[in-house]
């Protein structure tokens, strides 16, 4: 099996007040079939047995369903390949040689914590401001007790797919994070069970979404092309009309 | 609920109001170019077209400090939007690149404020040169009204004006490249399909406007529409 020497910059920062840096690193017998993140795990054992410091990088599924893994390969978030979070690509997209920068998202409102860890909290605080819907507690209702049309409840579930990486910020020039909010406004508005919350909901939400310093979008649709389970920016023409509605009725 | 001011000045009130007023921008370069066709018309077709412009008296006050009041608050917001983003993320990528796709990245979308704030100063010039330039007094039915025309045409022979125009007007078009999709979007465009059908439609509506704009002052320098003037053309 051939391997592979690539050449890595990686973005190196101690805390939030740190200016950081970029730092090389060769790392060489690079197999084909590593996944992305192996690779960083490679790199961070190489630096433990130098006795320096591993990078930091987050990273909890490794399968593309809990959008931990967000960073920025070669100014692209998640990598080269579209539909694809950073955990699910592999070295086989790069030869040998090949120089990979390597930063952190970046956006005023996901502060770095440490190398390629930012604090997106700043989502969590816009979903408690209205992700939610009201239901009954006690025992589990009948699923199939509110008929949902087929395709509504297509079109919701894909929205419903964010998995909250934060790539649409990451890849926003504007640093926006319409399609986020987008995505959860539209897939609980879309749905009759987000119905009485509809109104409050997605005033409250893009109300938060401004406050947590993200900027304004301006339709450039790069977040969709970097999301990894494609939420398509149709999400963020929803929140603009059910906001309209919202405020003129 | 928000107030109505709270919310036209939230983030997506605003991008909204960019959306309304681009249209409105837009609807009226069209009625704009409808106009200006007036040269290739009967000699003075053009001085007809702006007795009858006068004659909507206060009406026309009305649209005009209307379409003032659009194109200040688009200007405005357009500008905020710029300089919003550089506080959204003070510290750049060193590598950055778009993912393709069905990002609408290009050369258009990423020149907004540029293009726009070309515009902004264009059109304090253009109406300095046409609105309050000097003209001449002429009659036309026996009515007393300005020469419009011979001041265009005049304006035209200068090469800096003809080809300044042409340039500008293609910064229109860049502008327009995107925009006329994205304010569909802005105004909640879900649809995938008719979104896909916007961004050709608005493509193709954006070279149409910009051609229009950028073949008259160029028809004009190379000798055109020079008929019942006084001035002496190539
Ligand atoms: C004839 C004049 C103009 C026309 C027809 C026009 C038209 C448009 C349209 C249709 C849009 C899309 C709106 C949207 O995305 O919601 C737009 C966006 C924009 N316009 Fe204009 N515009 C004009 C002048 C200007 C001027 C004078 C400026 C600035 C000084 C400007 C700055 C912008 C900016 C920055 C955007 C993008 C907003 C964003 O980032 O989302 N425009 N324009
Ligand atoms: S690590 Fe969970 S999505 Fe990548």
């Amino acid at each position: 099996m051939s391997t592979m020497t690539i050449n890595l910059k990686v973005w190196r920062q101690k805390n939030t007040a740190d200016s950081g840096g970029f730092q090389d690193y060769k790392l060489n017998g690079v197999s084909e079939h590593m996944s992305f993140l192996e690779m960083l795990d490679v790199l961070n054992e190489q630096l433990i047995k130098e006795g320096k410091d591993p990078v930091e990088f987050d990273h909890d599924c490794r399968e593309g369903i809990c959008g931990s893994c967000n960073m920025v390969i070669n100014g692209r978030a998640h990598g080269p390949k579209r539909l694809t979070a950073a955990c699910q690509l592999h070295m086989r997209e790069y030869s040998d040689g090949d120089t990979i920068v390597i930063e952190p998202p970046r956006a005023k409102a996901f502060p770095i914590i440490r190398d390629l860890v930012v604090d997106r909290s700043a989502f969590d605080r816009i979903i408690e401001a209205g992700g939610y819907v009201s239901v009954k507690t006690g025992a589990a209702p009948e699923a199939n007790l509110i008929p949902v049309e087929q395709d509504v409840s297509n079109t919701a579930f894909d929205y419903a797919t964010c998995i909250g990486c934060g790539a649409c910020v990451a890849a926003c020039p504007n640093s926006s994070a319409s399609l986020f909010t987008g995505a959860k406004v539209a897939h609980l508005n879309s749905l009759p069970q987000g119905e009485p919350e509809r109104k409050r909901r997605t005033v409250a939400m893009v109300e938060q979404m401004e406050k947590e310093g993200f900027g304004d979008c301006s339709n450039y649709a790069e977040c969709e092309a970097v999301c990894p389970v494609g939420i398509s920016i149709s999400s963020i023409a929803k929140m603009r009309k059910d906001y309209v509605k919202a405020v003129f009725s | 609920m928000p107030t109505l001011l709270k919310a036209a000045t939230s983030q997506v009130g605003r991008k909204i109001l960019t959306g309304v007023t681009g249209v409105l921008l837009v609807l009226f370069i069209f009625f704009h170019l409808g106009g200006n066709l007036a040269i290739f018309g009967e000699a003075d077709a053009m001085n007809r077209y702006s007795l009858l412009l006068h004659d909507l008296g206060p009406l026309l006050w009305v649209a005009r400090i209307g379409l003032l009041a659009v194109f200040l608050i688009h200007a405005w917001i357009g500008i905020s939007i710029w300089i919003n983003k550089r506080k959204a993320r003070p510290q750049n990528y060193q590598v950055y690149s778009s993912k393709g796709g069905p990002s609408k990245q290009s050369l258009s979308s990423r020149s907004m404020a540029f293009t726009g704030v070309v515009l902004l100063i264009f059109v304090v010039f253009h109406l300095n040169t046409f609105a309050f330039g000097d003209m001449e007094t002429i009659l036309i039915d026996g009515r007393e009204t300005h020469d419009v025309k011979s001041l265009v045409i005049d304006t035209f022979q200068n090469p800096l004006y003809a080809f300044g125009y042409a340039f500008v007007m293609l910064l229109l078009g860049t502008h327009l490249g995107h925009g006329i999709w994205s304010a569909f979007i802005s105004l909640g465009l879900t649809s995938k399909k008719a979104s896909a059908a916007m961004y050709t439609i608005g493509g193709v509506v954006a070279v149409i406007l910009a051609f229009g704009f950028i073949f008259i002052p160029l028809y004009i320098y190379f000798g055109g529409g020079c008929e019942a003037t006084l001035i002496e053309c190539r």
